[in-house]
């Protein structure tokens, strides 16, 4: 299993490069939701999810494509932890 | 609360106070006249007769401009509506603009690099899977289809969806190019056909049919748009024909692209999100479970935040670099 903190440090980075809500790391708590706050949209998810993808060798099925595994960091990061 | 009571229109009145409304929108504007795009659809139809009724038959342009995804029947519908309320029009194809500007060329490049072997005679379209009924997050799908075979879907990555749309969305901004040079030769105003779903949601192009001088009816909902039509006039096969958008070369409903269901049951959902009324509200004439309309909502708000970027006007900087908006 991955790190807890070297993969919440992957995806806040990742958020922080694409997406201009997400370039304030510390106003972004671990468990406010992506798409609520405005910090991802459609486009976004889409982008989210194929980074996820080819950064971690990992494919995520249609059934995995819950808010709960992909709506907040905690929930990416803990997502990840069980994927990897 | 009886909402789809509340959507109903008293039609003849609407259809008086819009055309007199955009008589005087074009006169304040120092324009002699109006140019429209006409798809065959409902909504361009009903700012068609506003616009022979508001301005006169003699005083109003349409412009029918098809390209090489356009249904053929869309060009007999603009064809059908324009001379039902009496107005000029003329047919504009604009297939050859969108291939010397590399439009088809595009996308066919960016869906080859989803399915490489699109070619030749396959069609293809975006969609969304259905909102209801699931939380499940929404990817854009592509969907192909082989001369002679079944269709196929394939989740979409972000770069290849958004170079498909933009190459696509050059068929908005072409036919908005092209409204505005009729405009500048005849000193019309360009009318533009955005109801309150497409306004609201941002379901436009930057540029292109967002762009116009007036939007008469983006205040009207869905269903209040089909109300007026019966009033104008607007041939029954035109009120009778499906939303479309007609633009890619596999047909293509709106609430399979954008919208996350029906106008009904969309026209329902935002005006009970206008007014503050509770999901509750909406459920029973929506034909939905409150959980569902509560997703819509959800949707509605979203789309509204997603697409503010749209509607912006453009941002101004003074000396110091401070921003403000035009």
């Amino acid at each position: 299993m991955r790190d807890r903190i070297d993969l919440e440090r992957d995806v806040r980075r990742f958020l922080a490069d694409n997406f201009p809500l997400g370039k304030d790391a510390t106003a972004l708590s671990g468990t406010d939701s992506l798409l609520e706050a405005g910090v991802i949209d459609s486009t976004g998810v889409l982008e989210l999810v194929g980074f996820l993808e080819d950064h971690y060798s990992i494919s995520i099925s249609d059934e995995e494509l819950l808010p709960e595994n992909l709506d907040s960091v905690d929930t990416i990061v803990q997502f990840l932890q069980r994927k990897l | 609360m009886d909402i789809p009571f509340l959507l109903r229109l008293d039609p003849k009145r609407a259809a008086e106070e819009i055309s007199a409304g955009l008589r005087a929108a074009v006169e304040g504007l120092g324009r002699r006249g109006g140019v429209l795009g006409l798809s065959g659809g409902i909504d361009s139809a009903v700012v068609a007769a506003l616009c022979g009724r508001g301005l006169g038959g003699a005083r109003v342009l349409a412009l029918l401009m098809p390209e090489e995804d356009s249904e053929p029947e869309s060009l007999e519908l603009g064809r059908a509506a324009a001379e039902a309320c009496g107005i000029e029009w003329l047919v504009e194809d604009i297939a050859p603009i969108l291939r010397a500007a590399g439009c088809y060329e595009r996308r066919d490049r960016a869906i080859r690099g989803v399915v490489p072997e699109y070619g030749p005679g396959w069609r293809a379209k975006i969609v969304l899977p259905p909102l209801l009924g699931s939380d499940r997050l929404r990817l854009w799908e592509l969907v192909v289809q082989p001369p002679g075979g079944e269709p196929e879907r394939v989740r979409l990555k972000a770069a290849s969806y958004l170079e498909i749309v933009a190459a696509t969305n050059l068929k908005q901004r072409t036919r908005k190019l092209l409204e505005y040079t009729h405009a500048d030769r005849l000193g019309y105003a360009v009318i533009g056909t955005p109801n309150r779903l497409e306004y609201d949601q941002g379901f436009f192009v930057k540029g292109g049919d967002g762009a116009a001088d007036v939007k008469p009816i983006a205040h009207l909902y869905k269903s209040q748009v089909y109300q007026l039509a019966e009033e104008l006039g607007v041939p029954e096969a035109i009120r009778t024909r499906p939303p479309t958008t007609d633009t890619y070369s596999l047909p293509q409903g709106q609430d399979e692209f954008y919208f996350s269901v029906g106008y009904e049951t969309l026209d329902l959902c935002l005006y009970a999100r206008d007014h503050g009324l509770p999901a509750g509200d909406v459920a029973s004439p929506a034909g939905l479970s409150v959980e569902d309309v509560e997703r819509v909502f959800r949707d509605i708000d979203r789309k509204r935040v997603a697409t503010a970027y749209l509607h912006a006007p453009p941002v101004l900087l003074d000396s110091t670099g401070s921003a403000s908006s035009a």
